[in-house]
């Protein structure tokens, strides 16, 4: 009414009927400033995924490539830490272990096992063709310890520990906690960072084996009941399969998920500001863009490995 | 006379020229004010012209773009990280959610600062804390609670005596008594107010309460668009004829402080 209003000009638009109190509305609207404000830059609606995709590769990359704050403080702590000129915490140490890595063990176990026994029972039932059934032992030996174990052990703990980091930080950043601690003269990235990616570089390895183990045991459960290969033919197999070589291919990629893992939930933690609307959003990022960053560096190191022919 | 010892001449904090940017915005653009030993200095301007901004930038979570910023003499930006650290310990601060851990009782919280920077035995600890605890007029049993447990005014009051643990001189408030009801606002006014008296302290405090600056402040400090808009005493405020400070001072709100 109001932009009829001045459309027509005030002398041209007059209101008839309605009480005071609907005049006083209308004049204090059309008081109040009236700018139009730009209408935001809209993308076609079918690109919306594409882009909103391309946004977390690129946000992914820049997270970790491009130098950064929170890399640089996390560098500077660990060195303080090792200088003995920060405290150890030591118990927050213990404690973020807890909660990363022993918590997660039987959750790892489980499905490493579902997983492990699945792409067991796929495989008998194609090499059976063959009737070379026996040799699912090495395809399993290689499998779960070069890649199944570490991946799911990696993609389970950027969705369980990613997210509680990037949560708890971005809480505290919300409540000022994070500031009080600096202004009190305590580092939150030494206090509150460092111990969760250094518990996440130490856990990982062990969390990666006991996939791959579980993994195996899947394998081995699978063999015996649906491919008819009993347990000691099975473990005998096993010995001529398994090489020193993947077992150590499999556990030096573990530490390297966990930092970016833990890297990328502190970036994410850093990056929420005033909401808990924000709150949601960054930890949601922080566990797509790990579970991401995860699988593509595990392509990455499988091009390395094969390229130096491990 | 211990006052005579002390260099009471130069202020706690000089402010001279400060710039602060976010990015490339520049929030505080050459602010200059000075905060003396004793007073209690309130904060005002408008929502969003950077007074929460500036006490950041005081305590150090914002980076300086220009100026000099001078604590107990000692320039700032030119101390090293020990230097600072020991400068930061000389200060309190009241976040306005009072920032209390949440995974720390109160107790707890009061106790951080000397398990990180002091070597006390736990029952000294301890019993330092029960003292602030005290101060601030909290009861004993609050002690063991959680932060979730407690009610705003108690908040306030527990973050209070956790920016009191090492016996800070300078004490930095940001909006005490937002949040709290007309009474409990009145007394944590009076109680900041007393904890100057009775230790000496020097209190910077952001504030939009009216009532806070007439009982509390001795100086106020009026900021408008990342500068300095004027500095004096209540009175010289409701006597000035710039047109914000008149709707501030003068307006439906400001009734009774006049008198
Ligand atoms: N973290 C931040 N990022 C970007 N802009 C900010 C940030 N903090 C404050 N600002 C901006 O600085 C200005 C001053 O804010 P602030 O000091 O909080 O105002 P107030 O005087 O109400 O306390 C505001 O315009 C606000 O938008
Ligand atoms: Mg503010």
């Amino acid at each position: 009414m109001t932009r009829l209003q001045r459309g027509l000009g005030q002398g041209d638009a007059r209101l008839i009927g309605g009480n005071a109190q609907h005049v006083a509305l209308l004049s204090a609207i059309s008081d109040a400033a009236h700018e139009t404000l730009p209408s935001p830059h809209r993308t076609n609606i079918l690109l919306v995924p594409f882009a909103k995709f391309g946004r977390i590769v690129i946000g992914a990359f820049n997270d970790i490539f491009a130098a950064n704050a929170v890399q640089g403080h996390l560098m500077v702590a660990l060195g303080r830490t090792l200088t003995f000129q920060a405290p150890l915490r030591f118990a927050s140490f213990v404690h973020q272990f807890e909660q990363i890595v022993l918590r997660a063990i039987p959750i790892v176990a489980l499905i490493s096992l579902v997983v492990g026994a699945i792409i067991t029972q796929q495989t008998i039932l194609q090499l059976r063709t063959f009737g070379v059934t026996i040799f699912v032992v090495d395809l399993a030996a290689i499998l779960m310890f070069r890649e199944i174990g570490v991946l799911l052990a990696a993609i389970m703990v950027a969705g369980r520990s990613g997210s509680a980091i990037t949560a708890e930080i971005g809480a505290m950043r919300i409540r000022e906690e994070f500031d009080a601690l600096q202004v009190m003269g305590v580092d939150p990235h030494q206090a509150l960072m460092l111990p969760r990616v250094i518990a996440l570089v130490v856990g990982m390895p062990l969390l990666a084996f006991v996939g791959s183990m579980s993994g195996l045991a899947g394998a081995a459960i699978v063999a015996k009941f649906y491919g008819d290969i009993p347990l000691d033919i099975f473990a005998d197999r096993l010995r001529g399969a398994m090489t020193v070589t993947s077992v150590a291919v499999g556990l030096i990629k573990a530490p390297f998920m966990g930092f970016l893992v833990g890297l990328l939930a502190s970036i994410e933690g850093m990056k929420v500001a005033g909401s808990s609307e924000s709150l949601g959003q960054r930890t949601t990022s922080s566990v797509v863009k790990s579970i991401f960053v995860v699988i593509v560096a595990d392509g990455l190191f499988a091009i390395f490995f094969a390229a130096i022919g491990l | 006379m211990i006052n005579a010892l002390i260099p009471e001449a130069d202020p706690a904090i000089t402010v001279d020229g400060l710039v602060v940017k976010i990015g490339s915005r520049t929030i505080i653009n050459g602010l200059n004010f000075d905060l003396h030993r004793r007073e209690i200095l309130g904060l005002i301007g408008p929502s969003g012209s950077g007074k929460s901004v500036t006490l950041r930038a005081l305590i150090g979570l914002l980076p300086h773009a220009g100026g000099n910023v001078t604590v107990m003499g000692r320039n700032y930006a030119q101390l090293n990280r020990r230097q600072r650290v020991e400068t930061q310990r000389n200060w309190g601060v009241l976040f306005q959610q009072g920032a209390l851990f949440s995974s720390l009782t109160v107790k707890e919280n009061i106790e951080f600062q000397m398990r990180e920077h002091l070597h006390l035995s736990p029952k000294l600890r301890s019993d330092i804390a029960m003292i602030k605890l005290d101060l601030v007029g909290l009861p004993a049993a609050a002690a063991h609670s959680y932060p979730a447990e407690l009610s705003g005014g108690m908040i306030k009051r527990a973050a209070l005596a956790r920016a009191l643990a090492l016996d800070p001189q300078i004490l930095f408030l940001d909006e005490p008594t937002a949040g709290l009801d007309p009474i409990g606002a009145g007394k944590f006014d009076e109680l900041i107010v007393t904890l100057r008296d009775t230790l000496g302290l020097t209190v910077l405090m952001v504030t939009h309460d009216l009532d806070s600056l007439a009982m509390a402040c001795d100086r106020i400090v009026a900021l408008a668009d990342g500068k300095l808009l004027k500095a004096g005493t209540m009175a010289e405020m409701l006597q000035s004829d710039q047109p914000w400070l008149q709707e501030y001072f003068h307006g439906p709100r400001a009734r009774n402080i006049g008198s």
